[in-house]
């Protein structure tokens, strides 16, 4: 006589509990399907620049200043954000505040100067193919950045409001997950359209 | 209610009163709001179904139409533009909005029951991605009823597709229609991922799970991360068209050749995501006719997931003839032939399956013994295109346009129909007419054959695709004729499908539970089986859960009547990807219409940005924004906030 096959009932944690649970694995996956959107982005950079005539760049190419100290902002801000999100963790709504507030804070200064050095620009989307892509990728990140500023902004009130305790905060985690994504992807955008022209890419 | 922070899930039995109270808990609510806001995958998983098969008949009357042209010599039914707008839509129907909505459609409607689920991981994503597949349908085809249906193919090359040469709203309504759908796609895709990982019955390891499972889990993984490539094109095309950019316009620096592999980046994973869980649903239906477990069941996995793998690097086997450098050539060429050896490996288990059971010739089995053949002689016209030389001169011809039609019919067309004949009884209760069953089947498998084993030979003879009508004496008359004779001999068929669908559910006998002794959980509950799906949460102890006694494999027995019983609200188990212990109770959204309202507010951005009125391009995008809070608003039902009193009992 076979023995019925039966799972031993061991204590389970009851919803999200902390920062694992159904939403963290549904936003891990929009961040793979985003990440691939930019890795597109970049390989049309790449194509694009490999097979035209010199003198594809535009004048003026990017600068490191202000973008660099930008840079450091936007991943600063990642860090900041990670304060916040241990801030909801230990209950500690101020420190929650600070951190969620400060990330906003720095990551709406990014999207200023990045906006300022669009408008410095003398060329533009239209002018040749290599002016749509820099303002169509680093546009699409522009729109990613807003998005996180939003979910930032609703965040911050909802840990105002007292949404939040240590064990139920899967949406604080979710969505800080996706501002950490942001900043990363960043990264690869500054390397491709700022550092590749110096490293004698496309010129 | 409170709810522990974790608490000993309830054993119990199957019984009446548990079965009553799950159904009020899990039921959807009737009237308007139910409707547009029911998350239950088997309603989803319907509504998919039926969306689909109307495309399908869209569809296929675009390829009628086309065929009356193309029948003789000179004919002047259609004007080319309008032949172009047929060949465009009945492309992008067939390949967008029929042969992978449908399969999601019986994805949505089994994977919970075959994992031994209450639903899927993302209920409310779920009904999101079928609104919006709907929507962007409407979309697509809002601009054919205007006169400006896509005219360019479906894989829309550039520079045709640039304004200068194609100044209409056609290709605005296919890029931006395709954005659209890709959301649909992408929503999707993520969906079933985190389902197959997270929500199988305990006891269901990672080589227990059915081949369909494999397929769709490949398949979706693989439109995670193609569909943005072909979101994006048509995004830059969208920017060339109406902004000025100079992404694929030469003029400007920009490189045409950019527009197909972005393309086909995405376009050739496309094409197993729209066979392999069609193979899979082949997979797991044949060895019930056959009365005997699958022939290599795990080296089927294995193909499944390594066909999509070379799947990814194969796409410049169809730009052979663009002129691009010989070692890409041979290194794609060699990649696009090492692909047979996975999909041999599956033929070849289906065929032993055959040999070595004793097969029960239904109409289901007549289907998907066919795909067999199909796919071989698809595979074999696959093969002959992956050679260079050969490619480059039968490029563009009709041998290509039979190639695709061999595989996409033969390998889904054919076992979708034969997915209905099996899955239809579980699905409404009713058997569908066997002997109506076995006239469509030979008409099918007849007016295909007879339609498009010809066009290899007017491919060979040199006829060129997507031309409007050509002059006598070619030698491609009778040809032509024939298989425009065929396809409509094919349509019958597919009518007669259709009609015993609609008999079958007016007057279908009674079904039972499980009428062809299959041999997965979906069996074990009632047809159509309730909204709870399982009344305990089955324990899995091997990989054909009702056929253990037959089959003596386990030492354990499956349980199914006896199990946890999660009756304390709308709950699901999730389990551990890889071996399916129980890890966490969740707590199941309840009927939600924020999902239909994002995607309301996305059609009117959508058109917004069609006729590029900014008023309504902002009208749209504060509406998704409002129904995105309004779905993401952190629930406490949901666990998802502190509870009031910010004390919540630790143990339950």
């Amino acid at each position: 006589m076979a023995e019925f096959a039966r799972s031993e009932p061991q204590e389970l944690p009851v919803g999200p509990v902390g920062r694992s649970g159904p939403g963290w694995w549904g936003v891990a996956m929009l961040i793979a399907s985003e990440a691939a959107l930019f890795s597109y982005l970049l390989f049309s950079y790449y194509y694009t620049g490999a097979s035209a005539l010199p003198g594809w760049l535009l004048e003026p190419a990017p600068k490191m200043i202000p973008t660099l100290p930008n840079t450091l902002l936007l991943l600063a801000s990642s860090v900041v954000a990670w304060y916040g999100e241990k801030g909801v963790e230990k209950g500690d709504r101020t420190q929650a505040l600070v951190g969620i507030g400060g990330a906003f804070v720095m990551g709406f200064i990014f999207a200023g100067v990045q906006c300022w050095e669009w408008a410095k620009k003398t060329y533009g989307m239209g002018t040749t193919s290599y002016g749509s892509l820099y303002f169509t990728t680093t546009g699409f990140h522009m729109a990613h950045v807003i998005v996180g500023l939003v979910i930032l902004a609703a965040l911050f009130f909802w840990v105002l409001d007292d949404y939040f305790s240590p064990r139920r905060r899967i949406s604080v985690s979710a969505g800080i997950l996706y501002w950490h994504f942001v900043d990363v992807v960043w990264l690869f955008v500054f390397t491709t359209y700022y550092l590749t022209p110096y490293l004698g890419f496309a010129k | 209610m409170r709810q522990a922070v974790f608490r000993r899930p309830e054993i119990g039995d199957d019984n009446e009163m548990l079965r009553a109270r799950l159904h009020a808990i899990w039921e959807t609510a009737p009237g308007l709001k139910g409707w547009l806001g029911t998350v239950d995958h088997k309603e989803i998983g319907i509504r998919y179904i039926i969306t689909a098969f109307v495309l399908l008949a869209l569809g296929g009357i675009e390829a009628l139409v086309i065929r009356l042209q193309l029948a003789g010599p000179d004919l002047h039914l259609l004007t080319p533009e309008q032949y172009n707008e047929f060949f465009s839509t009945h492309g992008m129907t067939m390949i967008f909005l029929y042969a992978s909505p449908i399969l999601s459609g019986f994805s949505n409607y089994l994977w919970p029951l075959l994992l031994g689920s209450r639903d899927m991981a993302f209920p409310r994503m779920n009904a999101f991605s079928y609104w919006v597949f709907l929507g962007s349908a409407i979309f697509l085809y809002s601009g054919f009823l205007v006169g400006a249906g896509p005219n360019d193919g479906w894989f829309n090359y550039v520079p045709f597709a640039e304004k200068d040469y194609n100044p209409g709203f056609n290709q605005d309504f296919y890029s931006l229609g395709m954005i659209f759908l890709g959301i649909s796609t992408t929503v999707g895709a993520a969906n079933f991922i985190v389902t197959a990982f997270k929500t199988r019955a305990p006891g269901m390891s990672i080589n227990r799970i059915p081949i369909m499972i494999w397929g769709t889990l490949t398949a979706s993984a693989a439109n995670l991360v193609v569909v943005p490539a072909v979101s994006l094109a048509f995004f830059l095309l969208w920017m060339d068209r109406q902004f000025g950019t100079d992404f694929f316009q030469p003029a400007g620096g920009g490189q045409p050749l950019l527009w197909q592999h972005l393309f086909w980046i995405f376009g050739h994973p496309w094409v197993y995501a729209i066979v392999l869980p069609a193979m899979g649903m082949v997979s797991d239906g044949l060895p019930v006719f056959c009365r005997r477990p699958l022939v290599g069941h795990s080296l089927v996995a294995l193909a499944t997931v390594s066909v999509m793998i070379l799947g990814f690097g194969v796409w410049v086997h169809h730009m052979f003839a663009t002129g691009l450098p010989g070692l890409s050539l041979s290194f794609f060429s060699g990649a696009s032939i090492i692909i047979t050896f996975p999909s041999a490996v599956t033929v070849f288990a289906w065929i032993a399956t055959i040999w070595l059971g004793r097969p029960v010739i239904t109409t289901a089995f007549l289907y998907f013994a066919s795909m067999i053949l199909l796919f071989v002689i698809g595979g074999v016209s696959g093969f002959m295109t992956a050679s260079v030389p050969v490619d480059w001169q039968l490029t563009d011809t009709y041998f290509v346009v039979a190639h695709i039609h061999y595989v996409l019919i033969g390998i889904n067309v054919f076992p979708v129909v034969g997915a209905t004949y099996f899955w239809f009884p579980k699905m409404t209760g009713k058997l569908m007419d066997e002997r109506l069953g076995r006239w469509g089947f030979w008409t099918m498998f007849a007016g295909f054959n007879i339609g498009f084993l010809p066009m290899h030979l007017t491919g060979l003879l040199g006829m060129p695709r997507r031309i409007w009508t050509y002059p006598a004496g070619m030698g491609w008359s009778t040809l032509n004729l024939v298989t425009t004779l065929g396809s409509f001999l094919f349509a019958v068929g597919i009518l007669i499908f259709f009609f015993n669908v609609i008999k079958s559910l007016r007057s279908g006998a009674p079904a039972g539970a499980n009428p062809w002794g299959g041999s997965s959980l979906e069996w074990s509950v009632s047809s159509p089986p309730p909204p709870y799906n399982f009344a305990v949460i089955p324990t899995v102890a091997s990989r054909h859960p009702l056929w253990e006694e037959a089959l003596d494999e386990s030492v354990a027995r499956t349980s199914l009547t006896r199990g946890m019983t999660l009756d304390q609200g709308k709950e699901a188990l999730h389990t551990s990807p890889m071996d399916a212990e129980p890890e966490r109770i969740v707590a199941t959204p309840e009927d939600n219409v924020a999902p239909f309202l994002l995607t309301v507010a996305m059609m009117v951005l959508f058109y917004g940005m069609l006729l590029k009125l900014w008023i309504v391009i902002g009208l749209g995008g504060l509406g998704c924004f409002a129904a995105l809070l309004m779905w993401l608003w952190p629930r406490r039902n949901l666990l998802e906030r502190a509870p009031p009193d910010r004390k919540e009992p630790v143990h339950g």
